[in-house]
């Protein structure tokens, strides 16, 4: 007796899960002041232009979890000499949901010795970091490192 | 009051890749944030920082939004003569400010 009544219960609950679903999807995405993987691709484009980027060479330092998105350090290396005519152009680095795709590009040259630059970023939520490097033969090289974001960077904040 | 930390050193041999830390005091408002009755606090943000080694342009970054409140940028160098450090930071609301260190290169 019980069987068909939990059954048909059990339906009712599973279509509207799946409605919810379906309603709750275009809420997500219209959802404004959010970067989407998109516009990071076009945000690397801009920078490489039609060049291939590769993987390797660059080194991302940055905490794997992070407590509080507000003030999160990072470390860019590229294991690349620094010479006259081998050199690290520049080191771009990128987010993929904060609220704009940028975190910052800094530009170096031979002089600088090594190819490393330090500071602290925001992160609004657990996401991608990506960071490339422009050599002087302008080839881009790339990493991407995921953080877990347990108090993001209130970007939304009322004060 | 902006004020700037700079931390360079004050001795290097000739040849020697230093390391040159910089802290600037700055809110860095995103322009995402928003006061209690609705209105949208304005981007005030620092968009450029650059270094000069004796006049000549070391190390230029661009910044943004995602960079943290008080930008803390570290970059290395190779100290090949004697002489200054230029810093100069560029931001939202003409917001520009100045800091120099002095090294003596043996």
């Amino acid at each position: 007796m019980p069987q068909p009544r939990d059954s048909s219960r059990r339906q009712f609950l599973s279509l509207a899960g799946g409605a919810a679903v379906l309603g709750a999807v275009p809420v997500v995405t219209l959802r404004p002041a959010e970067a989407t993987p998109a516009m990071l691709a076009s945000a690397i484009r801009n920078v490489v232009g039609e060049a291939a980027v590769r993987t390797g060479k660059v080194k991302l330092d940055i905490p794997p979890l992070v407590e509080n998105g507000n003030t999160v350090p990072m470390t860019v290396s590229v294991a690349n000499p620094m010479t006259a005519d081998n050199h690290v152009k520049s080191i771009h680095v990128f987010n993929e949901k904060n609220p704009q795709p940028n975190i910052g590009n800094f530009y170096l040259g031979p002089h600088a010795g090594r190819a490393q630059v330090s500071t602290r970023i925001r992160l609004a939520d657990s996401q991608k970091v990506v960071a490339i490097a422009r050599l002087s033969d302008d080839t881009f090289w790339s990493v991407s490192v995921d953080v877990v974001v347990t108090l993001a960077a209130c970007t939304e904040e009322v004060i | 009051m902006p004020s700037a930390l700079i931390n360079v050193p004050r001795t290097a041999k000739r040849g020697d890749i230093i390391e040159i830390k910089t802290l600037m005091s700055h809110i860095m408002e995103t322009g995402y944030r928003h006061l209690a009755s609705g209105e949208v606090v304005p981007r005030d943000i620092i968009t450029s920082f650059s270094c000069r080694y004796n006049g000549t342009e070391i190390f230029r970054a661009d910044l943004f939004q995602a960079i943290a409140a008080n930008p803390f940028i570290t970059f290395f160098t190779t100290a090949t003569e004697s002489g200054k450090f230029e810093f100069e930071w560029i931001g939202d609301k003409g917001f520009s400010e100045t800091a120099s260190a002095s090294i003596t290169v043996e």
